[in-house]
């Protein structure tokens, strides 16, 4: 091969119009690959303040995860519970046919898991049984209990059992509707606050994540601003010089995001028994669950992304500056 | 290739680095701009690169306009020519095949064809066996060619060298100058800024002399100018 240049033709004088060629797409995507790569071998070769990094990038998105993880569990947990919470129907229709055709109709319905019924006799038994006070009711004349069906609802959401309190307590023969869901409905609007904190704990959070990547890449820009300058100087592009270090802050978020829910698996690894205990003393079979397959890949999607904008912060305000003198 | 039209340079600070610098280099010439310490020799190449914009005059180099040059197309114009340091300026992070590579990594080639290039630069200053090693252990002077090897790998129109030889010993500086003079005749134009006068003279080629500022001298002792 000759040195000899490439033919030009160009006039002197003529108006200052650089050719701007368009990559090839294998070019690009060398380009691309070489980029990072090459950012991922730099924090591999400098691993301690590489992981002292991944581990504060970590901890704070580790954080509002955990707090997130929390909550949800706290409310399917109340849900739970709620199933082992019956609804009372205490009638004043004493007709047995009457009673039987409703036992059979509650018993159809969709948004209703179980019926029981239980007649006065029954229940004043059960009464005599427990309370002990078998002699003193005898001397009653009339049994002052009423029917009573038990109503198991099919939902275990708050407002479903609320819909169905309403609608027993509109029916014919229906004296009073017991149903203790006042407790989960302060469950849920408490879970919804905290929701609304943890968002913006979240928030504050991805910003200080934002903040330290984008110092860590600015630290890395003035290491190799000899090298940016050489770069610059044999036709580097804006976008090529910043390329490695937009890798750089990709890694650094995804590091951390892996950080984060290693740190928040071991959280509930450590938290599993004390909580099962608890939970078994309220006879729940709860188990609580973590951040799922999709969740993990959401997670490093924006911590990830995270390290991208704060590289691309910290890029747009150091690099223009370092110019070749 | 070169034309210079009544260009100065005031840096901030004052200083009055070039002033009403006029004068032409045409395609495949080599010429050496020579001067005192301090007299402008690195400003005027800066002024090519587009390092420093001129405060007044106008300089077209290669067709282009320069005071029509935009930021983004500031890279591709500098694509097009060849810059070799005095201090080389090499990366001590990668191979010798690295760095001569990286205008062409940097200009998008094509693997296969990029590695072709960089053999053939390396073949050229005679450092082909050296691809694999770090630049640190190497001679400055074959530092020095692996610099020219990167400078020419993407067979740049021009060539321009600021004190090229300015670390070497006798014996190497007229080796690099030989590389130069061989690059000029296949048709690539150079500009090698150097104070050192013995060697310039030697080599019987234009000189553009500078004293303080001003161009006080453009010719030759032999018969190339
Ligand atoms: N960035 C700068 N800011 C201010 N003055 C400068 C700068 N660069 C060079 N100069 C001054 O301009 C003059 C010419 O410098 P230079 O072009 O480097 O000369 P040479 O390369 O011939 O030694 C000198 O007086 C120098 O001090
Ligand atoms: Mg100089």
């Amino acid at each position: 091969m000759s040195l000899r240049p490439e033919p030009r033709t160009r006039p002197e004088n003529r108006a200052a119009t650089v050719q701007v060629p368009s990559n090839s797409l294998l070019a690009v995507y060398s380009q691309h690959q070489s980029a990072a790569v090459d950012s991922l071998h730099r924090l591999l070769n400098e691993p301690l303040g590489s992981a002292m990094a991944c581990l504060v990038i970590g901890i704070a998105l580790a954080l509002p995860l955990a707090l997130f993880l929390f909550l949800q569990n706290l409310q399917s947990m109340g849900g739970s519970l709620d199933q082992h919470g019956n609804i009372s129907v205490f009638m004043h229709e004493h007709n047995p046919v009457e009673l039987a055709r409703m036992q059979k109709m509650l018993g159809t319905r969709k948004d209703v898991k179980k019926v029981t019924y239980t007649t006065p006799d029954q229940a004043l038994q059960e009464f005599e049984a427990k309370s002990g006070f078998g002699e003193a009711l005898a001397t009653l004349a009339e049994n002052p209990l009423p029917p009573l069906f038990e109503v198991q609802p099919a939902s275990d959401k708050a407002e479903d059992v609320k819909t169905l309190v309403n609608y027993l307590q509109g029916l014919p023969g229906v004296d009073a509707v017991q149903a203790d869901i006042q407790w989960l409905q302060r469950l849920n609007a408490m879970v919804a606050v905290a929701q609304k904190l943890a968002l913006l704990l979240a928030l504050l959070l991805g910003l200080g994540v934002m903040l330290v990547i984008g110092n860590t890449v600015r630290l890395a820009i003035a290491n190799r601003s000899a090298e940016i300058v050489v770069v610059k100087l044999v036709g580097g592009t804006d976008s090529y010089v910043a390329r490695p270090f937009l890798y750089t802050g990709l890694w650094y978020g995804v590091g951390g995001g892996i950080t984060a829910l290693v740190l928040v698996a071991l959280c509930m690894w450590g938290m599993s028994g004390p909580v099962s205990r608890l939970l078994a003393s309220y006879d729940s079979g709860y188990q609580l669950s973590g951040v799922s397959v999709s969740g993990g890949f959401a997670v490093l999607l924006i911590a990830g992304a995270l390290g991208w904008l704060g590289a691309l912060l910290s890029v747009l305000r150091h690099l223009r500056a370092i110019e070749p003198r | 290739m070169i034309k210079f039209d009544d260009v100065s340079k005031r840096y901030p600070s004052g200083q009055e680095a070039l002033s009403h610098v006029s004068f032409q280099i045409a395609d495949g010439e080599l010429a050496f701009v020579t001067g005192h310490s301090g007299a402008g020799k690195s400003t005027l190449l800066k002024l090519i690169m587009q390092m420093e914009l001129p405060s007044s005059g106008q300089l077209i180099v290669n067709g282009h306009n320069l005071s029509r040059l935009t930021r983004s197309q500031l890279p591709y114009y500098r694509r097009t020519i060849g810059l070799v340091f005095q201090d080389h300026q090499l990366l001590f992070d990668r191979s010798v095949y690295d760095n001569v590579a990286l205008p062409l990594q940097i200009a998008g080639y094509e693997p296969r064809e990029a590695a072709r290039r960089v053999r053939a630069a390396l073949d050229k200053v005679g450092l082909l066996s050296k691809e694999a090693q770090t630049p640190l252990a190497l001679s400055t002077g074959e530092q020095q060619r692996v610099g020219i090897a990167r400078a020419v790998v993407n067979k740049p129109a021009l060539l321009l060298a600021d004190e090229p030889t300015g670390n070497l010993d006798p014996e190497l500086a007229a080796e690099i100058m030989g590389l130069f003079e061989q690059f000029s005749q296949v048709g690539v134009s150079v500009l090698i800024a150097s104070h050192d006068h013995n060697l310039i003279a030697r080599m019987e080629h234009r000189m553009l002399r500078l004293e303080q500022g001003r161009l006080v001298g453009d010719g030759s002792k032999g018969s190339k100018a």
